[in-house]
């Protein structure tokens, strides 16, 4: 107990030095604790909103494209396909359900998607107000939708063309909103949902002669399906398939490559902070070498005195870690909220990732290790010869 | 020369080199309990040597040490630890105190290590025998050197110890405070009944003792 009130004198005995030591390794942790808030709970949003999906059928093009577009409703659709030709896939017996996809309008970059009650069943979205849609011009509104934009049961609203939210408008169809959809945490709650019927109303002047939709959500009745009904659905119709899966894991590996970069930049911070701590305890030891002395001329052991210089040395470290958690909660908190105002994906400081116990025990362990070796030093320093020398 | 009885420290034949050269030579040297005596010599003699392997800070090459009848020089170094810690205290030249925390902060540090619980009643009596009350909560490396100096006396007389080894504890002072250190060292080892031995090559403190060693 004294001898950790005398390590923290010593620490509080140079303040400045104290908190950029601190400061560095909060740095280092700060970064990293953000890469792993931001890269976790951008996964587990990409895993959700694709997991109920096993097939995307739309039209050829880019198969990210597709599912960007028809899964994640981040891009424009690759364009659309027949829906005569789309409700013969249905028919295949190795598809448990097939859920047609209208898309092409947005309500204040909130995408319109026309399709059917059994779209909100595949993410579980429940009515937390209202009704299910019964017909034409209808819809139900995610909950984030309802929120940003103060909708409730009875509201109407317009859509405009394209994603942006300042497309040219439909003024002349609006819809009326009929239900209120509860949180989900998936890309539910940012959608607007109308019966098919809807989107082909508004678009009806400048409708093809033969109905069209945009895309088919499948989910397989057997793992077979995975094997063969891609393959025939892209070498033997006009249309294509693209797997959730496949095509988020690619973008998550294009991506990861940022990612990483980022992470090795932290390590490298990390490596300096612990450099830094080292010399700073090393140069603190030489110091107050002659204290240490003084110390041992009263009877303390060398232990007592390696104690010292590692209770110091922790005492840093645990600070630089706690202030590194709490930046970068911070800063993972403040970019949710700043992403939350330009209405994109929801991201928050508040919750406690898996990666982080690993990386405290990381820096932790490191750190200690890195304090060993002047604890060390302490321990096997010489009074006598220190005392004869003077 | 007092008899075995009595003594507080017997030295025989002791020799201690360093780097191939003795740096210290005591064939023999008895002082009796409660004496206060003197180490005289010129730098490098090996006043401050002795000093460490009294205090069992070092190993001599050779001889033995007695303490109380104890040889100190044949403790683990655990044992020396432990044996410093309760019965030396140490005054030295310009090392007194550790400058971060306050004066009464230090002397606890000398309580806790000497494995003692922490007095401040005796810490207060300490300080107010040597009139530095006043310096309790000063922090150490904010007080001057002759009030160090003061406190470091204070640290070494703390734990009442039986012997008392101070290493030039008056070069660094002028004449008065050299004076008033001096009787001050004298006073506290008379009070704690603790036998004293002064190192220095200050001819200022020569007339003040009957017994000396010469080196």
């Amino acid at each position: 107990m004294r001898i950790a009130r005398l390590a923290s004198a010593y620490l509080a005995s140079r303040p400045l030095l104290t908190a950029l030591n601190a400061t560095m390794l909060a740095l280092g942790v700060a970064t990293i604790t953000f890469l792993l808030l931001v890269t976790t709970q951008a996964e587990d949003r990409l895993t959700r909103d694709a997991k109920p999906v096993d097939l995307v059928v739309g039209a050829k093009g880019s198969p990210l494209q597709l599912i960007l577009s028809t899964v994640f409703h981040a891009d424009v659709p690759t364009g659309n396909i027949d829906l005569a030709q789309a409700q013969a896939i249905r028919r295949n017996p190795m598809i448990a359900s097939a859920i047609p996809l209208a898309l092409g309008d947005s309500f204040r970059g909130h995408r319109i998607v026309g399709t059917e009650a059994s779209y909100l069943d595949l993410y579980g979205a429940k009515l937390a107000q209202g009704a299910l849609f019964a017909g034409e011009m209808e819809a139900v509104v995610g909950s984030e939708v309802a929120r940003r934009h103060g909708l409730a049961v009875g509201a109407t609203l317009t859509g405009a063309h394209g994603l942006a939210a300042a497309g040219p408008a439909h003024e002349g169809h609006p819809y009326r909103v009929v239900g209120i959809l509860a949180p989900s945490g998936t890309v539910v709650d940012r959608l607007v949902v109308t019966p098919v019927e809807s989107v082909w109303h508004v678009h009806e002047e400048h409708a093809p002669p033969r109905p069209e939709i945009t895309a088919l959500l499948v989910r397989y009745a057997t793992p077979l399906a995975a094997a063969m009904l891609p393959r025939a659905i892209n070498a033997n119709t006009a249309m294509q398939a693209a797997s959730p899966a496949y095509e988020s894991a690619r973008l998550l590996d294009l991506a990861g490559v940022g990612v990483d970069t980022l992470r090795w930049f932290a390590v490298v911070l990390m490596a300096s902070a612990a450099l830094s701590l080292f010399v700073a305890l090393t140069s603190a030891l030489q110091e107050r070498r002659y204290d240490l002395a003084l110390l041992r001329t009263l009877g303390a052991r060398p232990a007592s005195l390696a104690a010292l210089t590692l209770v110091e040395g922790v005492t840093l470290l645990v600070a630089g870690v706690i202030l590194g958690l709490a930046l970068g909660h911070g800063a993972a908190h403040a970019l949710g909220l700043w992403l939350a105002g330009a209405g994109s994906w929801p991201l928050t400081g508040l919750v406690w990732v898996d990666g982080e116990a690993a990386l405290v025990a990381t820096v932790l362990a490191t750190g200690a290790l890195t304090c060993l070796v002047p604890a060390v030093q302490a321990y096997s320093s010489d009074p006598a010869s220190l005392l004869a020398k003077r | 020369m007092s008899g075995p009885a009595s003594a507080m420290l017997e030295i025989r034949g002791l020799r201690h080199d360093y780097a191939g050269r003795t740096v210290l030579a005591v064939p023999a040297w008895d002082v009796a309990r409660g004496d206060a005596s003197l180490v005289l010599g010129p730098s490098g003699s090996g006043k401050t040597t002795l000093l460490n392997v009294i205090a069992g800070l070092a190993t001599p090459t050779a001889g033995t040490v007695r303490v109380a009848g104890a040889d100190v020089t044949r403790l683990t170094p655990a044992q020396r630890d432990a044996y410093r810690a309760r019965n030396v205290g140490l005054v030295l030249q310009t090392l007194h105190l550790i400058g971060v925390v306050s004066v009464r902060e230090n002397l606890r540090l000398a309580q806790h290590l000497a494995g003692a619980a922490i007095d401040d009643r005796r810490i207060d009596e300490v300080l107010s025998s040597l009139a530095i009350s006043g310096l309790a909560g000063a922090r150490a490396r904010d007080i001057s050197v002759g009030e160090a100096q003061r406190v470091a006396i204070a640290r070494a007389v703390v734990n009442r110890p039986a012997l008392i080894l101070a290493d030039e504890p008056t070069s660094a002072l002028d004449d008065a405070n050299c004076e008033k250190a001096l009787a001050l060292l004298l006073e506290q080892a008379a009070a704690c009944g603790a036998t004293l031995l002064v190192a220095t090559h200050d001819n200022r403190i020569r007339g003040r003792f009957d017994r000396r060693l010469e080196l």
